[in-house]
């Protein structure tokens, strides 16, 4: 029985140990995976004093203070033992040495107390910091970044479907000399990764006069080898004899691209789709090499910039982590089962 | 296509109805008159090439012509991007990037941060490779059997997979910070703080991790699919035979998963030859340069140095180039064996 945890087979209806070993690892698993980002989004609510504690809190709390009479700032609560070993809310006023000033919210006229800071203990409420999100918002460029990302995808994506599909539907239906080139030419291009043409690239885009701009971004990766194989691959399953009855019926090579095969490739479209949202979306190096001025970073290299630059600022790179990474959690939580099924048949991300 | 077609026709079903797909068909339809003219003139022969010409042109401009350059920068000097106001300086590039008093020892080197970086890579790729696979075999072999809500199982491993990098390094290094979460829990347990990206054998460990981390559920997914395509009747038949399942493991599973294994682990192999994004917003190569990978020695040579040396890069990028090309070599023999297998 030791391997079975590795074998597929099991009684039906029983519990053995390799079905608890299996579950304790689903269940680490679920944790491992979730953990982090659940960790990132109560983190990303939490004020500055909060994330500077140690050991930090689990969820984002926040001292308690009380705006007391005869005092201009509001005060921190604290639970306080007193004396005679009962237990009183009080408000602090100032701190001494290991001495607290404070006074009791109820009789505000009375005279302060000296508390031993050892005896009060701080009475807090789960608070969350919205000001971390909406800051960052008016601070920095965020709002800006956030219009260039999605400009860059969608406009990408549009130009990647229109002309992948293009040259998918020519290499599919038509028989022509060269074609074996082509499809060795997409071959080729599959194995150059943008990694090791960075530099000439970019003499490429500055040469169009494209430097600085968001098209520098969707441009160089608009063709994408990987989208044209998978929309092929669909468009070869089509029934001719489709095409050959609008040919009959005089329709014209473009009529029949456009209103048979394509609503026809709807399925593989939308994969490729949703790849190409996941590229762009996310991609990193080309965007950091090609824009040097933060008015067309996109999101992940405004990021990455701030995180050098408000490394004391974890607040707000927390929360603007979180905003990031909204959007794409919103895409898996709709359309999992498509990526996953889109992946698992391609063998591509 | 029209609607009254019976319903049991075989033929795919257009998904042309809705906003969206009236949206498409209107926008293409832009094009109908100035195609349908250009078929009139050239005529039904020259369809296919006009219909490639977009993509062509954009392999050419973007690919084709930058791996030109590529080579003419890797013979030429200077700090001139065009290439036209280079000298030519022959094998120069490559010599400096061999100039190596020993090649076990980064420090003699010329370049030393490429040899760092290669070296760095090499370990980074060697131990992903291992945790990668070994990981999302485990997972997959779990996630194969009959659990409950497996879907959802399915989904948290894929998960990290659409997260972009950085927010993937973030998410981390917020974790792994001097106060961070980890420090707390090994305070916890009775430990000391650790400081785990200012190490440079835990930096390297944790980009190693966080890669693994980010990953995983991708190459999960390929080996699920791989052991699902495996027929259940093989293994009844096994279960008839009463065969121990340790033996149905290493003389069923394991050879019918193969091909799928080792096309993951080329996969794995050619991810890690090119890892840059995470690890550089992690650990920005750091301490010093424990975790510089090859990629960001070439993004710094040609971009962030305060000289654009453009030419010693591009030797760099050829010879990561040539890496690449033989990996992906050697998996397209694999997946034609694969496939000539299948037949079989």
């Amino acid at each position: 029985m030791k391997a079975s945890l590795l074998t597929r087979r099991r009684a039906p209806g029983r519990l053995d140990w390799t079905d608890i070993v299996s579950y304790a690892y689903l269940a680490l698993g679920v944790v491992m995976m979730f953990g982090p980002v659940l960790w990132l989004a109560l983190s990303s609510f939490k004020t500055p004093a909060a994330l500077i504690e140690f050991p930090p809190s689990f969820l984002p709390a926040a001292q308690r203070v009380v705006t007391v009479e005869g005092y201009a700032q509001p005060l921190e609560l604290y639970r306080v033992r007193q004396p005679d070993g009962s237990v009183k809310e009080m408000a602090q006023i100032r701190r001494v040495g290991l001495q607290a000033q404070m006074v009791d919210p109820a009789a505000p006229a009375a005279a302060p107390v000296r508390v031993p800071i050892e005896a009060r203990e701080p009475l807090r409420e789960i608070a969350f910091a919205w000001s971390n999100y909406t800051e960052p918002l008016k601070a920095f460029s965020f709002g800006r970044f956030f219009a260039n990302s999605l400009f860059v995808t969608v406009v990408a994506t549009l130009i990647t479907l229109l002309i992948n599909s293009m040259a998918a539907y020519a290499l599919s239906i038509y028989e022509f000399r060269g074609k074996t080139a082509a499809l060795t030419m997409v071959i080729g291009t599959l194995m150059i990764p943008i990694t090791i043409i960075l530099a000439p690239v970019y003499l490429v885009v500055s040469a169009i006069g494209l430097n600085n701009s968001l098209w520098a971004v969707i441009l160089p990766g608009a063709a994408t080898p990987t989208g044209v194989f998978l929309l092929r691959q669909y468009m070869l399953t089509l029934p001719r004899d489709l095409i050959e009855a609008a040919r009959m019926d005089h329709a014209s090579e473009w009529r029949i691209y456009a209103r048979i095969v394509m609503p026809l490739a709807a399925p593989a479209l939308a994969v490729l789709a949703i790849f190409s949202i996941m590229w762009r979306w996310n991609e990193f190096l080309w965007p950091l090499a090609v824009l040097t001025r933060s008015e067309v970073y996109t999101l992940q290299i405004g990021l990455n910039a701030f995180q050098g630059e408000l490394q004391t600022q974890w607040h707000y790179l927390l929360a603007m982590t979180v905003m990031t990474l909204l959007p794409v959690a919103l895409v898996f939580v709709f359309l999992q089962r498509f990526i996953t099924t889109g992946i698992a048949n391609t063998g591509m991300k | 296509m029209s609607s009254t077609q019976a319903p049991t026709q075989a033929a795919p079903k257009p998904a042309r109805e809705g906003l969206g797909g009236r949206v498409v068909a209107a926008a293409l339809g832009l094009f109908d008159a100035p195609m349908a003219w250009l078929q009139r003139a050239l005529g039904l022969g020259a369809m296919p090439y006009a219909f490639l010409a977009p993509n062509v042109l954009f392999f050419g401009v973007f690919v084709f012509l930058p791996i030109a350059i590529n080579l003419v920068y890797a013979v030429t000097g200077g700090v001139n991007i065009y290439p036209s106001q280079r000298p030519f300086v022959g094998a120069d590039h490559f010599r400096a990037l061999g100039d190596c008093a020993s090649f076990l020892d980064p420090a003699t080197c010329r370049e030393d941060h490429f040899w760092r970086g290669v070296r760095n890579t090499l370990v980074f790729t060697f131990f992903q490779m291992i945790a990668m696979v070994g990981s999302a075999l485990v997972t997959a072999l779990v996630l194969n059997r009959r659990i409950v809500a497996r879907g959802f199982f399915r989904a948290v491993f894929f998960f990290p997979v659409l997260l972009s990098p950085v927010v993937v390094a973030l998410i981390w290094k917020w974790i792994l910070q001097r106060d961070g979460l980890l420090n707390a829990a090994l305070v916890a347990a009775g430990g000391e703080k650790i400081l785990f990206l200012v190490e440079p054998t835990w930096a390297m460990a944790w980009a190693i991790f966080v890669s693994v981390w980010a990953h995983m559920g991708f190459y999960t997914l390929i080996l699920l699919a791989g052991l699902q395509a495996i027929p259940a009747d093989i293994y009844e038949a096994a279960e008839m035979d009463g065969t121990p399942p340790t033996r149905v493991f290493w003389r069923l599973t394991l050879p019918l998963l193969w091909p799928n294994l080792v096309v993951v682990l080329v996969l794995v192999l050619i991810r890690g030859v090119q890892t840059f994004d995470e690890v550089f917003v992690l650990t920005g190569g750091g301490p010093g340069t424990a975790t510089l990978m090859v990629v960001q020695y070439i993004y710094e040579t040609a971009f962030a140095n305060p000289v654009q040396n453009f030419g010693l890069a591009g030797a760099a990028s050829i010879l990561l180039g040539a890496l690449l090309f033989a990996l992906t070599m050697l998996q397209l023999a694999l997946a034609r064996g694969k496939s000539k297998e299948a037949r079989a």
